[in-house]
């Protein structure tokens, strides 16, 4: 075993237990934690596969932006876990059966000759000066740029249904409108009432 | 190296971009009493995007965007019928939307926004951008069954909707992996040219159809994948179940044309879902018709309805030539044109406050309106298949597409269950003509509202007597596609 295999090894034994532990875990920030490992792992393989720029981006938008604002969620909402295990007992021995038969089907596929090392030769590795995020780069401007912008069409509809199905008016709200508090006159505020100065009693 | 493109055979879809995008930003300054001015550019910009399509067309396919978009006739027949079914729709909804606080900006630009995924997973020649398109039309069509966010059954029919969606994405997603392990490609004149070689990986292929199939199943609502269809059709309000239930259609029937006709069209593979779609097909056609006898709940019938419907579509693809293609998208069209007017009647007789969606409520139509009542006929005889409406031709055509391939058996079998769905169908006529109406409320609708549904009810006889030209079309985009 080389050492770049082992290295392989180590990252995909450490993938795959924390994904499972993503799932297994019963404290939510944990497992939230897990995922953020499990992504930490992948991008080492991504590297190892000499995906830079995936790799970095993998780190940097999923376990520095997604999975931090996960977590904030995670905390905020008081998730009943008693109620979400509803009911996981007695839909188990059929879940597990279906899920059984369909591992050993598609393990009957897949553990065929089509998926081994034989039918996927290295590929050559890049000279030195390679860019791969230039490469990536003009892939997605060039020959990808319809699906890169119908993703960018998607994501703006998540904005829009994100807002049509939160906001909601509230009339009774008590907010401030900076333009009226702008506008504001001295006539609004104070009234000048002009009084006849009266003599203090018994006064000096 | 030459990146320039051809623009022009996507100026439908970028014309509607740039519009719902002008859209979404103009209703910002528009009052809600002048909210129809929104609808208006709404409807304006359906027509131009139906003129573009019309303009743009050609009979030749034409491959932009590095071919991952494609133009052809099925293409621009299918767009063109959308953008026309869009138009009704938002016609028929706009009382039920101004009624219930859903004449808004946002109604529009997710109806905008799920049209451009239609016509994305049209013309779709790479399975990303199919995809891609798919998943455009179903976040908009999930945001539109939760609009009414105050209704309980309307926000669990979008729950249920939105993770069903996403699992039969999943599928599909994953069929396309394995494709693309098998064959190194995405694009789908590609991968029809290599599955037609004969792929060493023929194993894989055919796993990932089991894939292929079952999301598509899950997209078409057909059995053993319908779960969802009812509930989401009773539970969404009336005017997007509208939606749901017509314009997608068109695209469903395109992408399983172009994943199954095109992509793995050769004889190895047709053989291999020829027999998943015809379990599929069967299982409709059983309890779509049977389990429909048994509501009363209109909308939810229809929705059983659109099931047995879509065991027909199936029948049609699943025979693999080109009449049958032919005839499925004739169906399907067909299918579109009856649901629009049927759930154009449910709309018409719903007012504020009250929802026409048992059947009770249609009791002794004929004596509110006479004329109401016969439109209806019409779609319900054309729906059970009863001649000299369309309905009829349709399901016969797709009959004689499979009897041609030897599945005799099959025609005998769609034929007896067609019978019986013709009772619920028929019991709608009976409730109409033959019963004391308990809701003697006038029928109302705009002059719009009329002359549109009147015009839905009679193109249903109309081409009934005369089909062949509309036959004819399909057939021949089917071809000039494939």
């Amino acid at each position: 075993m080389t050492f770049q295999e082992f290295i392989f090894w180590f990252f995909a034994a450490v993938l795959v237990f924390a994904a499972l532990r993503v799932i297994t875990a019963r404290n939510p920030v944990h497992a939230a934690l897990f995922l953020v490992l499990a992504f930490c792992t992948s991008a080492g393989i991504w590297i190892q596969l000499e995906a830079e720029f995936l790799g970095i981006a993998l780190i940097l938008v999923y376990v520095g932006a997604v999975m931090v604002l996960f977590l904030f969620v995670v905390m905020m909402l008081d998730i009943n876990l008693t109620r979400l295990r509803e009911g996981f007992w007695s839909y188990l021995p059929v879940g597990a059966m279906v899920a059984l038969l369909l591992v050993a089907e598609m393990a009957l596929v897949l553990a065929g000759p089509y998926f081994g090392l034989a039918e996927a030769p290295r590929p050559e590795s890049a000279p030195a000066g390679y860019s791969n995020t230039k490469e990536l780069g003009r892939l997605l401007y060039t020959d990808y740029v319809y699906p890169f912008e119908l993703a960018a069409v998607i994501l703006l509809v998540a904005i829009v249904a994100a807002i049509a199905l939160t906001l909601r008016r509230r009339k009774h709200a008590k907010y401030i409108d900076p333009a009226q508090q702008v506008a504001v006159r001295r006539e609004d505020r104070v009234r000048i009432v002009s009084m006849p100065a009266e003599k203090k009693e018994g006064g000096a | 190296m030459e990146y320039i493109t051809p623009l022009w055979p996507a100026y439908p879809e970028l014309f509607l971009l740039v519009m719902a995008c002008v859209i979404l930003v103009a209703d910002l300054f528009i009052s809600d009493d002048n909210r129809i001015v929104t609808y208006g550019l709404t409807q304006a910009t359906l027509a131009g995007c139906a003129l573009l399509t019309f303009f743009t067309g050609n009979a030749e396919p034409v491959y932009t965007f590095s071919g991952m978009f494609v133009d052809d006739l099925m293409a621009d027949t299918l767009k063109l019928l959308t953008c026309v079914a869009v138009i009704t729709i938002l016609v028929y909804a706009r009382a039920y939307t101004v009624a219930r606080g859903m004449f808004r900006g946002e109604f529009f630009a997710l109806a905008l926004f799920a049209t451009l995924g239609m016509m994305v997973m049209i013309s779709a020649n790479h399975l990303l951008t199919l995809y891609l398109g798919l998943e455009l039309l179903s976040l908009s069509l999930y945001a539109m069954v939760a609009l009414q966010r105050d209704s309980v059954q309307a926000t669990e029919a979008a729950m249920k909707y939105f993770i069903l969606g996403a699992l039969a994405s999943g599928m599909l997603l994953y069929g396309m992996s394995m494709l693309y392990g098998a064959t190194g490609t995405l694009e789908i004149t590609q991968l029809a040219q290599l599955s037609a070689d004969g792929v060493r990986a023929q194993a894989v292929l055919v796993f990932a159809l089991v894939f292929i199939v079952a999301g598509l199943g899950f997209k078409l609502g057909a059995v053993p994948f319908h779960m969802w269809v009812p509930d989401v059709y009773q539970g969404a309000p009336t005017a997007v179940t509208l939606f749901i239930g017509s314009a997608p259609k068109f695209a469903a029937f395109a992408i399983v044309m172009r994943l199954l006709a095109q992509a793995l069209g050769a004889e190895a593979l047709v053989d291999e879902w020829q027999q998943m779609l015809l379990i599929m097909a069967v299982l409709s056609l059983a309890i779509g018709n049977l389990t429909a006898i048994m509501q009363t709940n209109l909308k939810r019938m229809l929705a059983y309805s659109t099931i047995s419907h879509m065991g027909f579509l199936l029948l049609g693809v699943l025979s693999g030539t080109i009449d049958g293609y032919g005839a499925g998208m004739f169906y399907v069209v067909v299918y579109v044109l009856m649901t629009l007017g049927s759930f154009g009647v449910i709309l018409l007789l719903t007012r504020g406050g009250f929802e026409a969606e048992d059947l009770d409520d249609y009791r002794g139509l004929n004596q509110r309106s006479p004329w109401y009542a016969f439109l209806m006929l019409l779609l319900m005889f054309s729906m059970a298949g009863i001649p000299p409406t369309v309905g009829f031709y349709a399901k016969l055509s797709v009959l004689q597409a499979v009897v041609q391939i030897g599945f005799w058996w099959v025609a005998v079998i769609a034929v007896v269950f067609s019978l019986i769905g013709a009772f619920y169908y028929l019991r709608i006529v009976k409730l109409m003509y033959f019963d004391e109406p308990r809701d003697t409320a006038p029928v109302r609708a705009g002059g719009d509202v009329r002359a549109l549904l009147s015009v839905n009810g009679l193109a249903v006889i109309v081409l009934g007597i005369a089909p062949q030209p509309l036959m004819v079309l399909c057939i021949e985009a089917v071809r000039a596609s494939i």
